[in-house]
């Protein structure tokens, strides 16, 4: 110990790599004891994967139509039966899968940065600034989330695009509303009492001490709210507004099976099943995340 | 029964307690009496002087395993009991406070209801006359304005105003042994006295037992008969006067608190090695 | 060192109004340790944090080295005095390792990188230079303590404000952090404002000591005062003998 406490040169600002690895490592650590949240987990990386590796796993081509195949029933040869185009469903839901992911992340990374920005700001400056914005947020929040999406979807036209516009435009005020919460909290705290008291300027007070602190609810709230996302994103390929057709967007699936439904059942049900089971893990996982980033919440 | 008052109230034998499978004892072999008396039991943060607190309430955690060869209530051992008849016992013959009494009350409720609701428990008193019983109580442990405190909310009174509060429900209730954790260290200094001599007026009046827990040496040699000293899960000294210190830790606790009647330029620290090597022999 | 005039602290209007710190007035000399001792809710914390540049809210005159200092501070003015807080589990950012931590009064005031001061400053309050890798939850509270005194010395400011330093700690760990911050006062020259409600630290610490009751200061205290047990208010006396039970 004596020649470490010698060794001035011992010191340095830790990589970026380390400072990563360190921290999930004890995250994981922590999730072997959650044997739920671990499969919440393991279903959305099974996800990711099968979006990544759509091509190989799918058998047939999601859009090529087979008429003479039309409508069977899940065999061998049809994992999960053929659609009245005879396009393979369960080809259409692997691909399907890139959608939806894309629309999750898409969703996640526009809103995220921009609900913890106005969050923050709020709850730090105070005052008229906050006021500002809050009532801002309230506005948008007034609307229900779904109407506010399909008026934005019918002015813009509908598309794969304007869904992801349409749904973040009305995803945000949550995250906004919780980082203020946080930073209310957090900047009475005495480590930012004694960072203002060596000088540091209100930006980085803002970005290098408050912000962090919110960063983990902001992650679990995004993470449970990726269930709604494609919730939403679904109804919103159901009406006609999202994807649209020849995508294999699992809303508009169910849209087209639902002509078929008492007799053809596989054609709207495995799509379901596929909503289901993402929607699913997505609120597990946001659930675990939220045991493991937040103490407030943990477990005794 | 003649002997009834020679029994001890409490007597525990070789109590262990751990947290989790593997973990190190956070309580080991402790080993003492409680008759009707007042012992303190003194230790700073991590030496178990709480845990053994609550493992005598069986207030800790599912995960704590308590063992011990005797851990006996007026003469019936507590391990043996179910969680039902340990809550019929809490708040009836076993009492605790602690450091923020604002916490151990119900926060919806009102001072006077609590009071009340206790005299109801106890003396099987109904309406007007258990809140006037409550009334009654708040002068007894001197709150100068009964009326105005039994309509007020826990948030709305201060620390020592709630110790006082606590002291008047375990007054009804007249518990054969009180454990209070660390009583007084939420509240003011000139509170403090005040708290204690309630404290002491409550176990004289009821013939109780008294365990208090504190981490100052000082005020436990003070108030207390006996003190038991705890360093990291063991109880390492008895004693009945700091004079009588043998023990290095106890010895170092003592040296080490600032006395302004003996000024010295430098305070002792607490020379761990030595403890360590005493303990180990 | 340190001048205060008729300072004055009051909180909202009308029937909120609160007037915690009533006109006071008091000089500290170079090299001097003053305590202000006095119950919870006497407005020695808000005195402590208004000296500090924390509070908004005082009026009244302060000068620090003859200089005198407003509500905003500038760089200069903000090295006069540095505060070291009661909770050491509040006072050090959670996501930020000790490293960060003490590097950054120097990066803030955009006086350099920090980095190379780090392990030196860990070595002056008694702790080893891999501490640097750690984070707050890793250590004790009086290992963070010293990181926190360390913290604001690191800016060699002339007067360190103490609010509570050590009452959250054992009193074992608080004679450890005692001593450090006698010994940092020695090695600096330091002038110390230390705020407590225990008589017995006050005692130790102080050259002079200020009785504060209700937002004014009741009564003057010298080291001999305090060694003879001798007081001047009732106050004091009431304060002296619940102290000492």
């Amino acid at each position: 110990m004596t020649d470490t406490l010698h060794d001035t040169s011992a010191v340095q600002q830790p990589g970026l790599a380390q400072r990563v690895l360190s921290g999930s490592g004890r995250v994981i650590r922590k999730l072997g004891d959650e044997p739920l949240g671990m499969a919440g987990f393991i279903i959305l990386a099974l996800l990711i994967l099968v979006a990544i590796f759509a091509p190989v796993i799918a058998p047939y081509d999601p859009v090529r139509q087979v008429l003479s195949d039309a409508l069977q029933p899940p065999s061998l040869a049809h994992l999960a039966g053929t659609d009245e185009f005879g396009r393979d469903i369960f080809s259409r839901l692997v691909y399907g899968t890139r959608i939806t992911i894309q629309t999750v992340l898409s969703v996640s990374v526009i809103v995220g940065p921009i609900g913890l920005i106005i969050g923050v700001v709020a709850g730090f400056f105070g005052g008229r600034t906050d006021a500002f914005l809050m009532r801002a947020t309230d506005i948008v929040l007034s609307f229900p989330s779904l109407i506010l999406a399909l008026a934005f979807a019918a002015a813009l036209g509908a598309g794969l695009g304007t869904a992801i516009i349409a749904i973040s435009l009305t995803a945000w005020p949550p995250i906004a509303r919780l980082a203020r919460a946080e930073a209310l909290v957090v900047r009475n705290a005495d480590y930012v009492a004694a960072a203002r008291l060596y000088g540091a300027s209100p930006l980085r007070i803002l970005f290098f001490y408050i912000a962090p602190m919110c960063i983990p609810s902001v992650i679990v709230r995004l993470t449970l709210n990726m269930a709604g996302i494609i919730l939403t994103a679904a109804s919103l390929g159901f009406l006609g507004l999202g994807a649209q057709p020849p995508l294999p967007e699992w809303g508009a699936m169910i849209s087209s099976g639902r002509k078929f439904m008492l007799d053809y059942w596989w054609v709207a049900v495995m799509p379901g099943i596929a909503i289901l089971l993402t929607s699913l893990a997505f609120n597990i996982a946001g659930d675990t995340l939220r045991d493991l980033l937040d103490p407030r919440h943990a477990r005794s | 029964m003649p002997d009834r008052d020679m029994q001890p109230v409490l007597s525990v034998r070789n109590l262990n307690v751990r947290f989790g499978r593997n973990a190190i004892a956070a309580v080991s072999e402790a080993s003492f009496d409680v008759g009707r008396e007042r012992i303190g039991i003194v230790g700073e943060s991590g030496s178990g002087k709480s845990t053994t607190g609550r493992a005598i309430m069986r207030l800790l955690p599912a995960k704590a395993s308590i063992t011990a060869e005797r851990l006996d209530f007026n003469g019936e051992p507590l391990l043996a009991k179910s969680e039902k008849e340990m809550g019929r016992l809490r708040g009836k013959d076993l009492a605790l406070i602690m450091q923020d009494p604002r916490y151990s009350l119900n926060p919806v409720l009102t001072i006077g209801k609590q009071i009340a609701e206790s005299a109801k428990l106890h003396l099987g008193l109904k309406g007007r006359d258990a809140l006037t019983h409550a009334r009654h109580m708040l002068e007894r442990v001197r709150i100068k304005d009964p009326e105005r405190v039994l309509k007020l909310y826990p948030h709305q009174i201060s620390g020592g105003m709630g110790q006082r509060v606590m002291i008047a429900m375990m007054l009804i209730a007249k518990p054969k042994l009180v454990i209070a954790d660390e009583p007084t260290s939420a509240l003011d200094v000139s509170v403090r006295k005040d708290v204690l001599m309630l404290l002491d007026e409550l176990v004289r009046e009821n013939n109780s037992g008294l365990i208090l827990i504190s981490h100052d040496i000082r005020m436990v040699a003070a108030f207390c008969e006996r003190i038991l000293v705890m360093y990291s899960g063991r109880i390492v000294e008895t004693l009945t006067s700091l004079d009588d210190a043998r023990h290095p830790y106890t010895r170092g606790l003592i040296a080490a608190m600032p006395d302004p009647r003996h000024p010295v330029s430098r305070l002792k620290v607490l020379d761990r090695a030595s403890i360590e090597a005493e303990i180990a022999r | 060192m340190i001048k205060v005039e008729n300072l004055d602290v009051v909180y909202g209007v009308n029937e909120t109004r609160n007037h915690v710190v009533r006109s006071v007035s008091f000089e500290v000399g170079h090299g001097e340790t003053l305590g202000i001792v006095g119950e919870s809710g006497c407005g020695k914390s808000t005195l402590l944090r208004s000296l500090a540049g924390l509070e908004g809210g005082w009026t009244g005159s302060v000068h620090f080295n003859g200089k005198p200092v407003g509500k905003a501070r500038n760089r200069e003015e903000l090295k006069l005095a540095q505060m070291v807080f009661q909770d050491p589990y509040g006072s050090l950012h959670p996501r930020h390792r000790i490293g960060t931590a003490l590097a950054e009064p120097i990066r803030a005031m955009g006086t350099g990188d920090g980095w190379s001061q780090v392990s030196k400053a860990l070595q002056q309050v008694g702790l080893p230079a891999h501490f640097a890798s750690r984070f707050p939850h890793e250590l004790s509270g009086g290992q963070r303590q010293r990181v926190a005194i360390a913290r604001a010395l690191i800016l060699s400011p002339p007067i360190l404000l103490l609010d509570e330093p050590t009452s959250a700690l054992d009193v074992s760990i608080q004679a450890e952090v005692l001593n450090l911050l006698a010994d940092q006062r020695e090695e600096r020259n330091l002038t110390y404002v230390l705020v407590s409600h225990d008589l017995s630290v006050i005692a130790h610490m102080c050259d002079r000591v200020l009785v504060m009751q209700n937002g004014i200061f009741v009564d003057e205290l010298t080291k001999a005062d305090l060694r003879a047990g001798t007081t001047h208010a009732d106050y004091s006396r009431e304060l002296f003998e619940a102290s000492f039970l």
